[in-house]
């Protein structure tokens, strides 16, 4: 497995840790987007009502670091009788699942920022020092998955920690300490990649066909992310891309082009001068 | 039961995959559009560009003898490079922190690559403007001049990097012809500067360098429609595509302008004013074109779905090339 805390320079690094969120036991009850905010002390990010499900939080942002997204389908859950039955209309579930940082192998936000703010602990995972952030917001559309945003009020950018002030004391963070089904699981990450294959598998033989891992394969488009869901639909159901990339990965193409565009325009400036005629 | 209406009633009338186009979460975008504002950034890619390429055009003017469109364009990308960093500046979300864009060199960030080429750039168009207009040490400002020559494209073409450089679709899908569009654009600037503050004794250049400007965006810009495909649409539709069509007429009828009145410093200022315009209006237009793609979860998705789709298409093409080669 990649290690990005020994690639980005850490000599002997702990192992790297992650979550692990099972979508299939989550039963949508917000505990980790408390815990977080009670934790990381993170403000108020607006008290409204979506009018679209139990979710009225929206998605990830500056000041929220879970989201739990709710879903309602007219579809079964292998052989569940979800007893909701009228109209004819018997299938029914209901899948809900709390978003997070992904904290990528190969981290976009952290490529782009200019300022050294963004940083890779040693644990592998992805950190914002707000005492040098000046907010200039590079990281917001390099993040390929919506998380990381700035805080309208204070102008720097904000996203999930993965609790680094817990981890190092041997914590678990504070969602997955909260999450009463162990639907976020927290640890070591090839431990949960080896947790989360059996837990597909066991869902396989109950009849659960569609379960899948995202973010668990280490060749994917940002090298595999450190936190990585068990999810039983297609990824933009639940509002995450489907085939995310890490958009450094074509920046030295990028350089490439830039650098013969910028020739270009030296010599056009050069061959107006000497063939360009004032009369 | 809440929200989903589908209007299906049997298990078995379900069908497999959604028959939308593409599924989304209610309709959220996937990104966190960019928090950038558009008259700061999208006004820093004109007036940085314009600074850039009048720098390159001050220099071949100088060596060619026009001092005055030579001291104009220095004048000028000294005024633009200045307005750039304040917008630069105002637009951070804590601009007392602007000096932590020097705190480290990172060539995996362009927005780095750029602060330093600012950095450079800046200052040697700064004395090359100064000793233009007090004529002091012609020499080193000669100098300086050229090495604003050198680095004005780079600060002109780098841009482009920096927003393709995202996860924004109808950006980064760009990043090919996106460069060519911003110098192309920059050039243009250039030029419609030099026609509004020259006599038309030493306009040739700006003139030439707008029409090869203009010539490179456009066909940079068609070129990145045809290959964006769907993504093609923020450039078409909406803010983006307004905004475009009007740098387009802007140019025509700058360009037009400049040649038959050449001879007429009105005319020619005109143009330039036009031109300048125009510039202006193309990095808006992308600018919003982008925005737009970010805010709406189907360019995210479609495409990436198609690109899924075509993977596991090539790869069932594949184990089925070896079950042939088996079979043999």
């Amino acid at each position: 497995m990649t290690d990005p805390a020994k690639d980005t320079g850490y000599q002997d690094p702990p192992p790297r840790m992650g979550f692990f969120t099972d979508t299939s036991v989550c039963i949508g009850c917000k505990a980790c987007e408390v815990a977080c905010k009670e934790w990381n002390a993170i403000p108020e990010d607006g008290i409204a009502l979506t009018g679209m499900s139990y979710d009225n939080t929206g998605g990830l942002g500056a000041s929220t670091w879970r989201h739990v997204a709710f879903i309602e389908q007219r579809r079964p859950l292998a052989m569940q009788d979800p007893g909701v039955s009228h109209d004819g209309i018997d299938d029914f579930r209901w899948l809900m699942a709390s978003d997070v940082c992904k904290h990528c192998t190969h981290a976009a936000c952290l490529d782009v920022c200019p300022t050294g703010s963004l940083f890779r602990t040693e644990f592998g995972t992805v950190v914002v020092q707000e005492d040098i952030c000046n907010g200039c917001g590079y990281c917001i559309p390099a993040c390929p998955y919506g998380v990381i945003d700035q805080r309208k009020d204070d102008g720097r950018a904000w996203k999930c920690t993965l609790c680094y002030d817990r981890i190092g004391d041997g914590l678990e963070p504070a969602c997955a300490k909260a999450c009463p089904t162990d639907s976020i699981q927290y640890g070591p990450l090839d431990e949960l990649r080896e947790r989360a294959a059996q837990r597909v598998e066991s869902l396989h033989g109950s009849g659960v066909s569609e379960a899948r891992l995202y973010g668990a394969d280490p060749d994917d488009g940002v090298g595999g992310t450190g936190a990585f869901f068990l999810l039983l639909d297609e990824p933009e159901v639940y509002g995450l891309p489907p085939d995310p990339v890490v958009t450094t990965r074509d920046l030295p193409s990028m350089w490439r082009h830039v650098a013969v565009a910028a020739a270009g325009l030296l010599g056009a400036a050069a061959l107006a001068c000497v063939t360009g005629r004032d009369r | 039961m809440t929200g989903v209406a589908t209007g299906r009633r049997r298990r078995g009338e379900q069908p497999m995959v959604p028959e939308a186009e593409f599924a989304s979460y209610y309709g959220r975008p996937v990104l966190n559009p960019p928090v950038w504002k558009a008259y700061d950034i999208a006004g820093y890619f004109f007036l940085g560009g314009l600074a850039g390429a009048s720098s390159a055009l001050a220099a071949g003017a100088e060596l060619t003898g026009r001092h005055r469109l030579a001291r104009n364009a220095r004048v000028g990308a000294l005024g633009a490079i200045g307005l750039s960093v304040a917008a630069l500046i105002h637009d951070l979300g804590r601009p007392a922190r602007f000096v932590n864009m020097l705190r480290v060199a990172k060539p995996t960030s362009p927005m780095s690559v750029g602060s330093w080429i600012l950095a450079v750039y800046g200052p040697l168009a700064g004395g090359a403007a100064a000793s233009a207009v007090t004529g002091l040490v012609p020499r080193l400002g000669t100098l300086a001049g050229l090495g604003a020559a050198v680095t004005g494209p780079a600060v002109a073409g780098y841009t482009a990097a920096l927003i393709c450089d995202t996860a924004v679709p109808a950006w980064h899908e760009g990043y090919r012809e996106m460069p060519f569009v911003f110098v192309g654009s920059a050039a243009l600037a250039a030029g419609g500067l030099g026609l509004l503050t020259t006599p038309t004794g030493e306009t040739g250049p700006a003139r030439s360098l707008a029409i090869t400007g203009a010539c490179a965006e456009l066909t940079a810009l068609a070129l990145m429609r045809r290959r964006l495909g769907m993504l093609a649409e923020p450039y078409r539709t909406g803010k983006g595509g307004r905004r475009l069509r009007v740098a387009q007429a802007l140019t025509v009828a700058g360009l037009a302008t400049a040649a038959l009145g050449r001879r007429d410093r009105v005319w020619s200022a005109l143009a330039g004013g036009m031109l300048l315009a125009a510039s202006a209006a193309t990095r808006f237009g992308v600018f919003e074109a982008g925005m737009d793609s970010a805010r709406d979860p189907k360019y995210t998705v479609q495409p990436q779905r198609d690109r899924l789709s075509r993977r596991s298409g090539g790869v069932a093409a594949e184990v089925g090339e070896q079950e042939v080669g088996r079979v043999r």
